[in-house]
């Protein structure tokens, strides 16, 4: 066991997962010598090459289409994209090209790579480097899309990515990239794609969120001093909607929190699903504290922008009132 | 201070048959045996006679938008005749000849057409399918050969696109990494004139369209893309220096299409009847067919006999494509991942029904909830 920060259980992942497969090789930006913005490929050019661990121009559709590629070719290609902003000149490629793979040869070539993207806002970043699109690609069939909220989940979700035989995005919370430490095991073990996390059990209440907004949520939890269930999703698609229904039949009510906009963000989709799951056991309406339908403000008023405890703390106590 | 010159460089036109019946012996004398340019000449008039039919089943309604083939056999025949077997073929959607050759079944290319996923799984070669977005498929060829380095298996990959495909970033982007990461890619536009009803002078206002590599410090050549003798003669130059030198060569093949666009367009309304006139004189056919009668390796004879083996070939390929099963209703749900999600298996199974009939339990006694459901 060693204590970790998330970015250090990603780097962690990457090294063990490229130790024991040879097809594994990372492609990115600024990913070698310096490795990477966020430090999360650190150390890694030295260890295994520059075959391995390769820098490319600065062009985010190159980067992606390369990997589909090098993914067709057979290989375990691992890109990055520097900031959840840029990947707009990928979005061809991610959504169009790479998503479609599998299904329109009909299993004859499939595309299993792990997208690498720093993801959401509270780090005082510049425009474009703050952005939560999660539910964009969510609404791309054929992608999977996982968002850890911890050092352990993060590199137990990181290794089933890469092993997943099909295209991952690997969405990594900037903000509590290196928030707060935990015990991550030495040795290689996964957390399964499409499983929630149920954080702490309630009975009062169900909280839904992933990324960075659990740690708001565990905080909003404890000062509110109620009975809460808090499920950390983990994967936001295919998201886990049976431990969302098994929950919100068990407590009748449910607080959605995540950062992207309101308007078709996930927690949308997750109301939908609970008035298709859970309507007859519902005691009060689903609540959503999320970002606005506005672009993500610069970084002055971030925090404005952003959910916070006092935020959520007002919709736990509307929906257990109501 | 004195004004000097930063680099120079020049762009070579390559000719070798021209459609006069021209001949460079210097250059073209044994660059393909006279048994292969039969063997590819018959190949030519079977990809044309099922062009022609695939227009005609098209129009007929039995097949969706088609693009024809007729007046570009050349360049995907010359590239698919120079690869290896292990080499990647990464075409556009106009390069039926070089995807045959390669042994893609020919009723795959049809099922395409005929708007039936299942001629993309190809498992025959190494060939992608059908690229339909213009100029997506430059990067997978990219990465396809930055694998196949990776791999050291001695494996290229050679890509087709089109002059208007030129103006997409991804042929930029493909263009920059394979020549900036060293990785054995043969770029091969197909410079037809037109992009749909776009001239390539709206495309590129540079004096050729072979320039644009040299921006990305690769080579770069022009051809008669309707000669097959000088279309092999530059592929093979360049699938060497990708194998051998892990560089990638930019290929300007000129070629035009003799047909619209797809059946969904009339090129009448936007090109002159003259410049198509002139195109067909230039037609690939005619000046391999005249070199070998020359030779006295083909003769009317054998034309009209293999225009028979041809009917009888698309005949049963056509038979093939409309024969197959019809999908199933469920198949598109089966292979969007290659583990169905639970919840894409809830549609799957209720596809049928409204989302309350994904849970039964919710649905009010007196509403039918079973109804629609596949198994």
């Amino acid at each position: 066991m060693a204590n970790l920060t998330l970015v250090q259980a990603i780097n962690l992942a990457l090294i063990q997962e490229m130790e024991k497969d040879d097809r594994v090789l990372l492609l990115g930006e600024d990913i070698g010598l310096n490795g990477g913005v966020f430090r999360a490929t650190e150390g890694l050019f030295q260890r295994f090459g520059a075959d391995r661990v390769v820098d490319t121009p600065l062009a985010e559709s190159g980067i992606m289409g390369t990997a589909i590629g090098l993914a067709m070719g057979g290989l375990r290609p691992i890109p990055e994209i520097q900031f959840e902003g840029f990947m707009g000149p990928a979005f061809d490629q991610l959504t169009n090209q790479c998503a479609r793979t599998n299904t329109r040869t009909r299993g004859g070539l499939t595309c299993p790579l792990t997208l690498r993207v720093p993801v959401g806002g509270g780090i005082h970043a510049p425009e474009l480097h703050s952005d939560s699109p999660e539910a964009i690609y969510t609404h791309t069939p054929g992608l999977k899309i996982v968002m850890p909220s911890s050092p352990y989940d993060a590199k137990g979700l990181l290794i089933s990515a890469i092993r997943d035989p099909n295209p991952v995005i690997f969405f990594e919370p900037k903000r509590i990239y290196r928030a707060f430490r935990e015990e991550v095991p030495e040795d290689e073990y996964t957390v399964p794609i499409g499983e929630a996390r149920v954080v702490c059990e309630g009975e009062e209440l169900t909280m839904v969120s992933w990324g960075a907004t659990v740690i708001q949520c565990m905080n909003a939890i404890e000062a509110s001093g109620k009975n809460i269930e808090l499920i950390d999703l983990r994967t936001i698609n295919p998201f886990d909607m049976d431990t969302v229904a098994k929950s919100v039949n068990k407590t009748g009510r449910c607080v959605i929190v995540h950062e992207a906009p309101k308007t078709c963000g996930l927690g949308a989709e997750i109301a939908a699903g609970i008035m298709e799951h859970c309507f007859l056991q519902l005691e009060a309406p689903v609540q959503r504290v999320c970002g606005f339908d506005t672009i993500m403000p610069y970084y002055k008023l971030e925090l404005d922008y952003l959910p916070d405890a006092e935020r959520i703390g007002k919709a736990i106590h509307e929906t257990l009132v109501y | 201070m004195p004004v000097n010159i930063a680099y120079e460089t020049k762009i070579e036109h390559i000719s070798i048959l021209d459609e006069h019946g021209n001949f460079d012996a210097g250059m073209g004398e044994g660059l393909i045996p006279n048994d292969d340019l039969v063997a590819m000449y018959k190949h030519m008039m079977t990809c044309r006679h099922l062009d022609e039919i695939a227009f005609k089943l098209q129009r007929s309604g039995r097949m969706g938008t088609y693009p024809e083939n007729r007046g570009q056999e050349v360049p995907s025949l010359a590239a698919a005749y120079v690869l290896e077997k292990k080499d990647w073929l990464v075409t556009c959607y106009r390069e039926n000849a070089g995807l045959f050759w390669r042994g893609l079944p020919m009723e795959k290319v049809l099922l395409h057409w005929m708007g039936d996923e299942r001629g993309n799984h190809i498992d025959e070669c190494n060939v992608t399918p059908l690229a339909i977005a213009i100029g997506s498929q430059m990067l997978h060829a990219t990465g396809l050969a930055w694998s196949s380095k990776y791999k050291k298996d001695g494996a290229i990959a050679c890509t087709f696109f089109g002059d208007g495909a030129t103006s997409e970033g991804d042929f930029h982007e493909a263009a920059n990494f394979a020549a900036n990461l060293d990785l054995p890619v043969v770029f091969v536009c197909q410079n037809n004139g037109w992009a749909i009803s776009t001239p390539t002078k709206l495309e590129c206002s540079a004096p050729t369209v072979a320039q644009r590599g040299i921006a990305y410090g690769m080579d770069c050549v022009q051809v008669d893309g309707n000669d097959m003798f000088a279309m092999v003669k530059v592929v093979r130059d360049a699938v060497k220096n990708a194998r051998d030198n892990n560089r990638p060569t930019f290929i300007e093949a000129l070629t035009y299409r003799l047909g619209d666009h797809t059946t969904a367009d009339d090129a009448s309304r936007y090109r002159d009847v003259e410049e198509l006139e002139m195109w067909k004189k230039r037609d690939p056919m005619i000046r391999i067919r005249n070199y070998l009668e020359k030779l006295g390796l083909w003769s009317q004879e054998q034309e009209d006999e293999h225009l028979k083996v041809a009917a009888q070939t698309v005949s049963e390929v056509v038979k093939r494509a409309e024969g197959i099963d019809a999908p199933s209703a469920t198949d598109f749900f089966d292979s969007m991942y290659t583990d169905m999600p639970k919840q894409l298996k809830l549609q799957r199974q209720t596809m049928r029904t409204s989302s309350l009939g994904q849970d039964p339990s919710q649905i009010p006694v007196q509403a039918p909830a079973s109804e629609g459901v596949v198994q």
